[in-house]
């Protein structure tokens, strides 16, 4: 059984006592929409590395223990009801700067623009997160630093986005700043915690592109 | 299924913030006002601090040449470049940026501080590390530790407040008679500022790098492995000084 599914059976054994259901999001059920994101003992997702709280299961958990589960809690993420919490502001920081700007037309081809295979790797690594907000959620600044620098790093490593590499870096950072999110200290806890094993490296790459930004 | 299930704990307290204010400025923020611009100012300033630091604790190691030697560091701090400038000149320039950088560094730490604060109103029931916490705990913490014992350090060494020598005795006077055994309670000041630098240097040398956009999967163990050794070398270097007078090696 999945942690979800148990959270269903926990559901429905709530509304036949007549009780209110506890209110989650959850969409994909498969670790690719990041919609399911909650703190459970104190551990965004969980305490399995890697792992989304729609991919843990049951089997990792003792009989009757007692299981604590909270919400992603930062003011920029304003809890709707329960678990449920509103995640717009990624969107808005993706709407400042997350996306390459292409005259519309037919696809050219794939191979048209070459990518060094280790960029290729890198930008897709990055291009993996979810937004799911568990880097938020278990920085003890608040800070959105890795979902912010992955969707950075994602761009910036591909010839695609290089004309908008370094307004796209200053955007979104000031974006951020903008949803009240807090500082990076560098402390790590984001990629321990992210299910996709975004790593610091993106931070690093951000903060380059947002200073390069500045002094020009 | 016997589970029971509590609620108060995820829904009682979690009052919804106010609602996330839309960007409403035209002109792009400061670059100081950013949280990155900030970070920027702590790994420069930081920088700063650090290079004093290393000179510092090279001229501190002079006591173990001679007091003489000491004594002419001292003075040579003081009238470097002195037929060129007036005397104390360098001198001066090098403590003006040196308390400038405290300040920024300072600076930057607070407003940082108060950022995250502000980013989590309600906080966790249970929350487990998963970075071992090191960061979190030890440099904000560690800061206010090091701030403190500076200001002490002045008082005791540099103006001479508290010391027993007063301020009219040469420097290595001053440092033999402030680590006087009888004073031992001093060097118990003096070791854990020491030690605090160092679990500070620990993580900030590396978070300079990775500030400043010069960390990467390659180069982190590497990075990581400096910042421990050069920490390392600090504390030694600053604690083998006042351990030498007190037990009487350095007289
Ligand atoms: C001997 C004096 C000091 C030195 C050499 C020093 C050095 C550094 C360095 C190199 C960094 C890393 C900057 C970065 O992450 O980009 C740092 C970070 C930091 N320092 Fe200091 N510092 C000193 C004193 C202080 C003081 C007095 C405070 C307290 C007000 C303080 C608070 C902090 C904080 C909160 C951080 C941020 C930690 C992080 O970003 O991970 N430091 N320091
Ligand atoms: S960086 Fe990782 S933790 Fe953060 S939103 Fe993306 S997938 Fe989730
Ligand atoms: S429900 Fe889609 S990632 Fe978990």
């Amino acid at each position: 059984m999945s942690f979800l599914e148990m959270l269903d059976v926990l559901n429905e054994r709530l509304i036949l006592e007549g009780d209110d259901p506890i209110a989650f999001d959850h969409d994909c059920r498969e670790g690719i929409c990041g919609m399911c994101g909650m703190v459970i003992n104190g551990v965004a997702h969980g305490e399995q590395r890697a792992t989304t709280t729609c991919q843990l299961h049951m089997r990792h958990f003792e009989d009757n223990a007692t299981i604590t589960i909270e919400p992603w809690r930062a003011a920029p993420f304003p809890v709707v009801k329960d678990l449920v919490v509103d995640r717009s502001a990624f969107d808005r920081i993706i709407q400042a700067g997350g996306f390459v700007s292409v005259p519309a037309g037919s696809a050219p081809d794939a191979h048209s623009i070459p990518v060094r295979k280790e960029d290729a790797d890198a930008a897709f690594d990055a291009a993996t997160c979810i937004g799911c907000g568990a880097c938020v959620a278990a920085c003890p600044n608040g800070s959105a630093s890795l979902f912010t620098a992955a969707k950075i790093t994602h761009l910036s490593l591909l010839p695609q986005g290089q004309p908008e590499r370094l307004s796209r870096a200053k955007a979104m950072v000031d974006q951020m700043d903008a949803e009240g999110f807090g500082g990076c200290t560098n402390t790590g806890e984001c990629t321990a915690v992210c299910p996709k094993g975004i790593p610091l490296d993106t931070i690093a790459q951000m903060n380059t592109d947002y200073l390069k930004a500045n002094a020009k | 299924m016997t589970a029971t299930i509590e609620r108060g704990a995820a829904t009682a307290p979690v009052t919804s913030p106010a609602p996330v204010k839309k960007p409403t400025r035209k002109r792009p923020r400061g670059f100081l006002s950013s949280s990155n611009g900030k970070k920027v100012v702590m790994a420069v300033t930081g920088a700063v601090m650090v290079t004093f630091l290393i000179l510092h604790m090279l001229g501190n190691l002079k006591i173990f040449i001679s007091k003489e030697s000491f004594n002419e560091y001292a003075h040579a701090l003081r009238t470097l470049l002195e037929p060129l400038l007036p005397y104390r000149t360098v001198l001066t320039i090098v403590e003006v940026v040196l308390v400038a950088s405290v300040v920024l560094h300072m600076w930057a730490a607070i407003s940082l501080a108060r950022r995250a604060h502000s980013a989590r109103p309600v906080k966790y029931v249970a929350k487990k590390s998963q970075a071992n916490g090191y960061a979190t705990h030890i440099m904000r913490l560690g800061g206010v530790t090091i701030l403190l014992f500076l200001i002490w350090h002045l008082l005791d060494l540099t103006f001479g407040v508290v010391n027993p020598k007063g301020f009219d005795s040469s420097p290595a006077d001053r440092m033999i008679a402030g680590f006087d055994p009888s004073r031992w309670w001093v060097a118990i000041i003096y070791f854990a500022a020491v030690v605090m630098v160092g679990l500070h240097l620990r993580h900030g040398v590396w978070s300079a790098f990775q500030t400043l956009g010069w960390a990467n999967r390659d180069r982190n163990k590497g990075l990581r492995l400096g910042a421990g050794l050069l920490s390392a070398v600090l504390v030694v270097g600053f604690l083998s000084p006042p351990l030498a007078i007190m037990f009487g090696v350095v007289q």
